[in-house]
């Protein structure tokens, strides 16, 4: 009797697509892209308001437009998805103890929302206080 | 095996990661669809009252802080994306993501000592 | 009236005679207390002796009988035939070779898991006349979770990393070794670095989570190398800020 071990091949591409896990974890992923994506535009706008006011109103005029909302309506759903799974996965990294119990994970990620409010609200006031 | 060097870039990706979760949703909703949607006036949006904003060194620092580490939060996760799809040239991927990121540093840094 | 029963599609492979492994299927009877195990145990006492798997302590602690059920990273006798479809797919454990039928090669991990250290480096040599050591309720909490793990290898077959790359330490060996880390009466976190803190270690982590979700015992490995990512990355940043603290 030979020992002849057999070694099953897996799609280094296409793998992902055969678990819904793996399909939201692709999905988790691709949040960077977006986000990525965003940030770079925002520093380009960073970028000609440094310019003056002639380039930072025409980058404002390029960013307007039915792309660019669809882009913004598609980038805020997958940061939204980015902050949902990242909360969700805080309390298994930096798990907490009381005594000798662990605090409940619900806890922490309820914490994380709280602030996450907090902070929307904070900023959205800082900016959106009278020009 | 020797100890990795990956810590680095792994704690820029965590406080980016972090950092954006916080932030982002609504940075998105104030720059890009307030407006439209008529939550705020468009005046918001102007060239005056965003420099206004970023005069002072603090926020200068806060604007900074923000978008650095979620850029290169977003560079190392892409980095590994492509792995995920299946893209071995990892050092032409850690080329590219992290040089996309330092461009975008540099260009930022430069863009908020002028304004 | 006929009996109800279940169809088994399993994955058979024979090295001496196939080149590759091959479906073969078996009609079982159903059996509400049953589990998959039992039906392939019907399978091998009643239909078809030549049969090869792992299994032994028929309850979720021996960690033997792990094997793809319909797709999924499975404890066979902790899979019960009310909870599957009339048609079950039954393959051996993914991301390992099949020696036979449905036994993998394990060796890959076997060589993992010592290479983690994964017993209690002790400060200093005890003997049985110096006693216990003395532990609090709140020290073992700590560690207690990550004791679990039966080595059932679910969550390598899981775990979309390893597929991609077999030269990842793993989940199983990971969480091993944190939870020696968090034991108190350790102090071989550094002794284990070499290998948890190395590329192939921790890092070729991406945190997908499924070795967690598959996990029979709740053992969540991918906390375990998360909070270890941690620890690694503090651990690096101080060696550079501090280079003359000893840990």
């Amino acid at each position: 009797m030979s020992r002849r071990p057999y070694i099953r091949e897996v799609s280094k591409t296409g793998w992902w697509l055969k678990q819904p896990r793996y399909i939201r974890y692709m999905a988790r992923e691709l949040t960077s892209l977006f986000i990525g994506i965003y940030v770079l535009i925002l520093i380009a706008g960073l970028h000609r308001l440094s310019q003056g006011q002639a380039e930072y109103e025409m980058f404002l005029a390029s960013a307007k437009g039915p792309v660019g909302l669809v882009f913004a309506i598609v980038a805020l759903a997958f940061a939204i998805y980015h902050s949902y799974t990242w909360f969700e996965v805080t309390p298994k990294a930096m798990p907490l103890m009381l005594g000798k119990k662990h605090l409940p994970g619900a806890i922490i990620v309820a914490a994380h929302w709280l602030g996450f409010f907090v902070a929307s609200t904070l900023l959205w006031l800082i900016v959106g206080s009278p020009v | 095996m020797t100890q990795s060097r990956k810590p680095i870039v792994w704690g820029l990706f965590a406080a980016g990661g972090t950092v954006a979760a916080f932030i982002l949703p609504v940075l998105i909703l104030i720059t890009c669809l307030a407006v439209p949607l008529g939550l705020f006036p468009a005046d918001v949006l102007s060239f005056e009252h965003v420099s206004g904003l970023l005069q002072g060194l603090l926020s200068k620092l806060v604007v900074f802080g923000v978008l650095f580490l979620t850029i290169w939060h977003a560079a190392h996760r892409m980095r590994i994306t492509a792995h995920d799809f299946g893209i071995r040239a990892d050092t032409l991927v850690m080329l590219i993501c992290y040089g996309i990121a330092a461009a975008a540093t540099l260009l930022m840094l430069i863009a908020l000592l002028r304004i | 009236m006929t009996e109800r029963t279940v169809e088994l599609e399993v994955l058979r492979y024979d090295p001496d005679k196939d080149d590759a492994p091959g479906f073969q299927t078996y009609t079982v009877p159903y059996r509400e207390d049953w589990v998959v195990l039992d039906a392939i145990n019907y399978v091998k006492d009643e239909l078809d002796r030549t049969l090869s798997y792992r299994w032994s302590c028929h309850m979720a602690v021996c960690g033997s009988c792990g094997m793809m059920i319909n797709g999924e990273p499975s404890l066979s006798c902790h899979t019960f035939l009310r909870d599957c479809p009339e048609k079950i797919r039954i393959e051996p454990l993914q991301n390992f070779p099949v020696e036979r039928d449905l036994v993998v090669v394990m060796d890959d991990f076997i060589d993992k898991l010592g290479s983690v250290k994964p017993y209690i480096v002790a400060k200093e040599e005890r003997s049985v006349d110096d006693g216990e050591y003395l532990q609090t309720p709140a020290q073992l909490a700590k560690f207690k979770q990550y004791t679990a793990c039966i080595n059932c290898l679910l969550c390598y077959s899981a775990c979309p990393q390893y597929a991609l790359n077999d030269d990842f330490v793993g989940p199983a060996a990971l969480a091993l070794a944190h939870r020696y880390n968090l034991d108190s009466r350790d102090v071989g976190r550094s002794a284990r670095e070499d290998v948890v803190a190395s590329n192939p270690g921790i890092w070729e982590c991406s945190f997908v989570g499924a070795c967690s979700e598959v996990c029979p015992k709740s053992v969540d490995p991918a906390a375990a190398i998360q909070q270890t990512k941690i620890a690694s990355a503090g651990d690096y940043f101080m060696k550079f800020l501090m280079p003359w603290k000893r840990k």
